[in-house]
């Protein structure tokens, strides 16, 4: 019982902190500024294009998932440049001192920090992907095929990137620890479009890449299937072989060992940060 | 059946028996530490400390930069892990959590939420410390540090000497048995100091026991009972003040002095004479008789007394001197 009291007050304290510090303004900002330029987009799209239907949806599909990746994006940076500071900025600055020398254990104020970051960057993700998926309806009247999982998709992806980010701000520095969670995020979903080239030519060693990557950093995993979630399922079948490798067009749904090895990957990674957390003079 | 009854009726009696005895015990002491050891890499920053704070006692940590003062303190907290040695806090093993929860603890890096308001630091560490306070009280407690005006300001517009005052209010709001201070003055004008002061003795007079860790002796020597010295981690000497700081001397200024009285005053413990000054030690078993059967003496030897001052070796005379003999007899062993 405390220690659930205790995992619910730092997670709040983690949002407010989040909206206090005007990370929710900056993200509202970007977010509004990136909903109207799609919004510009895609109704110039409608308007102008002398496109077949079957075209215009293609298109629609390939730039509601480069939208997208924007989103995840800016969850990306946010939820990696706000895990850090939250955590090894807080232990650096004596902030931590005196509330870990309250009657709560540190595990309990690990995961109501990671609590509190998962309930923002996933909040995030869903709302401004809701907002898209409207604006796309609403333009050029397309929907996509599973709106809902491949919002959890994406909640799933930043939860990922922010656990590795909250581990990272155990052992390194806040500055550091963001640095290198963007660089792996970036450098992952580098390997999968290099590793997508790979199969689209045949060639298994470079296609192994991106297989390997995703393995050891879902992030770029949960990406391809929450794109999957959002394209036209016609496109592979109509466009075929020439859309093969396409960054911004996934082949395949997640298979469900995937999404188990994702989440328990994030559980490993957790139980490695409070580990770390748990050893850590202050 | 029959035979099992006068058992169990032993066995009760044995066990009321038991817990009255545990009942009239006295309470465990506030801190007890044995033998706390942590080394950073092959330098020893505590080796082999062990103190204790009773209940309601005032107790100073006093020791020269780097003497392992606050890693004692952080290591009674559970915020570093010892290498070795055991801590137990209002007795209960320092291990479980909730020995900290009539804790208060104002750290000497003292930062606190700086997006929060005053008012709401002290909310969030109510809550987390379990203790059910009213905000009617939580505000008493700003206005005890002085704060009661800024309550409602975010911390972030705090100045220095203004946050270690919230961090004094954190320290107390939970409704504390014990109180560990680690330089709570360090950004305070002698105004605050006072303020300090009164608020530790304010503690002690509701039985709350300080651990009280200042660079200012002065501070120390007026507020605690009793004083654990420590030097390059370890403990070079403790005691309650009387006992550090022991032997008592008067000083008297003197004309006319014959020499039958001179014997006297040889007669009473060391005597150094500066001028018509002299200081004599006085004996340890001084029951308050000496200095005025000293003087009555005197008189009637035919000494005229012009001024007699009771003197006293203050605790940093006591305190430097133990930390030169410390880094003497190390750097003869060093030979």
């Amino acid at each position: 019982m405390t220690t659930a009291r205790t995992v619910l007050t730092i997670a709040a304290l983690t949002l407010r902190e989040a909206s206090r510090r005007r990370v929710l303004l900056a993200l509202a900002v970007l977010t509004v500024l990136l909903l109207a330029l799609s919004g510009w987009g895609f109704s110039r799209l409608a308007a102008e294009s002398t496109l077949t239907s079957g075209e215009t949806r293609l298109a629609a599909s390939q730039i509601l998932n480069l939208v997208m990746f924007g989103f995840s994006l800016i969850a990306a940076l946010g939820t990696a440049f706000l895990a850090g500071p939250t955590l090894s900025g807080e232990t650096e600055s004596g902030i931590a001192l005196s509330v870990l020398a309250r009657p709560i254990r540190r595990s309990a104020f690990l995961l109501g920090k990671w609590l509190g970051l998962v309930v923002f960057g996933s909040g995030f993700v869903v709302l401004a992907g809701l907002a898209q998926c409207l604006i796309v309806r609403w333009t050029v009247d397309y929907w996509p095929p599973q709106p809902a999982a491949a919002l959890a998709l994406l909640a799933a992806q930043t939860i990922v990137l922010l656990t590795l980010s909250l581990l990272l701000s155990t052992v390194i520095s806040p500055m550091a620890s963001g640095v290198v969670a963007v660089g792996l995020f970036g450098a992952t979903w580098v390997a999968g479009v290099v590793g997508g080239i790979g199969e689209a030519l045949g060639n298994d060693g470079v296609a192994r890449v991106g297989t390997v990557s995703r393995m050891l950093l879902p992030t770029d995993g949960l990406w391809r299937g929450a794109m999957h979630a959002f394209q036209d399922p016609s496109v592979f079948t109509s466009f075929g072989e020439e859309m093969a490798g396409f960054p911004f067009l996934s082949e395949a749904p997640l298979t469900a060992t995937y999404l188990a090895w994702a989440a328990l990957w994030v559980a490993m990674v957790w139980g490695v940060a409070a580990a770390s957390f748990l050893r850590k003079d202050m | 059946m029959t035979v099992a009854d006068p058992t169990a009726v032993g066995n009760d009696a044995a066990h009321r028996a038991a817990a009255h005895l545990v009942a009239d015990l006295p309470p465990a002491p506030a801190v007890w530490c044995s033998a706390l050891r942590k080394r950073y890499g092959s330098r020893p920053a505590v080796d082999d400390v062990s103190l204790e704070v009773g209940r309601g006692e005032v107790v100073g940590l006093l020791g020269p930069n780097g003497a392992g003062k606050t890693t004692v303190i952080k290591m009674l907290l559970g915020l570093v892990h010892p290498d070795a040695g055991e801590v137990m806090l209002l007795g209960r093993p320092a291990a479980d959590p909730a020995a900290r929860a009539r804790v208060g603890y104002l750290p000497e890096l003292f930062r606190y939420q700086p997006w929060l308001s005053a008012a709401e630091v002290l909310t969030l560490h109510v809550r987390l410390s379990g203790v059910g306070v009213p905000a009617r009280e939580q505000r008493d407690c700003l206005s005890l540090v002085g704060l009661a005006e800024r309550a409602g300001d975010r911390v972030g517009g705090f100045s220095k000497g203004m946050q270690q005052r919230l961090g004094l209010a954190v320290a107390l709001v939970a409704r504390p048995e014990l109180v560990i201070l680690d330089e709570p003055t360090s950004a305070l004008d002698p105004l605050g100091r006072a303020d300090v002061r009164d608020i530790v003795l304010e503690l002690k007079s509701r039985d709350v026991a300080v651990l009280l860790n200042s660079h200012l002796i002065g501070e120390v020597e007026r507020v605690c009972d009793r004083v654990v010295m420590l030097d390059r981690g370890r403990v070079a000497a403790e005691g309650t003040l009387l006992e550090l700081l022991g032997q008592r001397e008067v000083r008297l200024q003197l004309t006319d002095l014959s020499p039958a009285a001179e014997a006297r005053l040889a007669a009473t413990g060391d005597v150094e004479q500066a001028g018509d000054w002299f200081t004599v030690a006085l004996p340890a078993a001084d029951d308050r008789t000496a200095v005025p059967d000293l003087v009555r003496d005197l008189v009637a030897l035919g000494a005229r007394v012009y001024a007699v001052e009771p003197a006293r070796i203050s605790l940093e005379d006591r305190l430097l001197g133990i930390l030169r003999e410390g880094s003497v007899s190390r750097s003869g062993g060093d030979r």
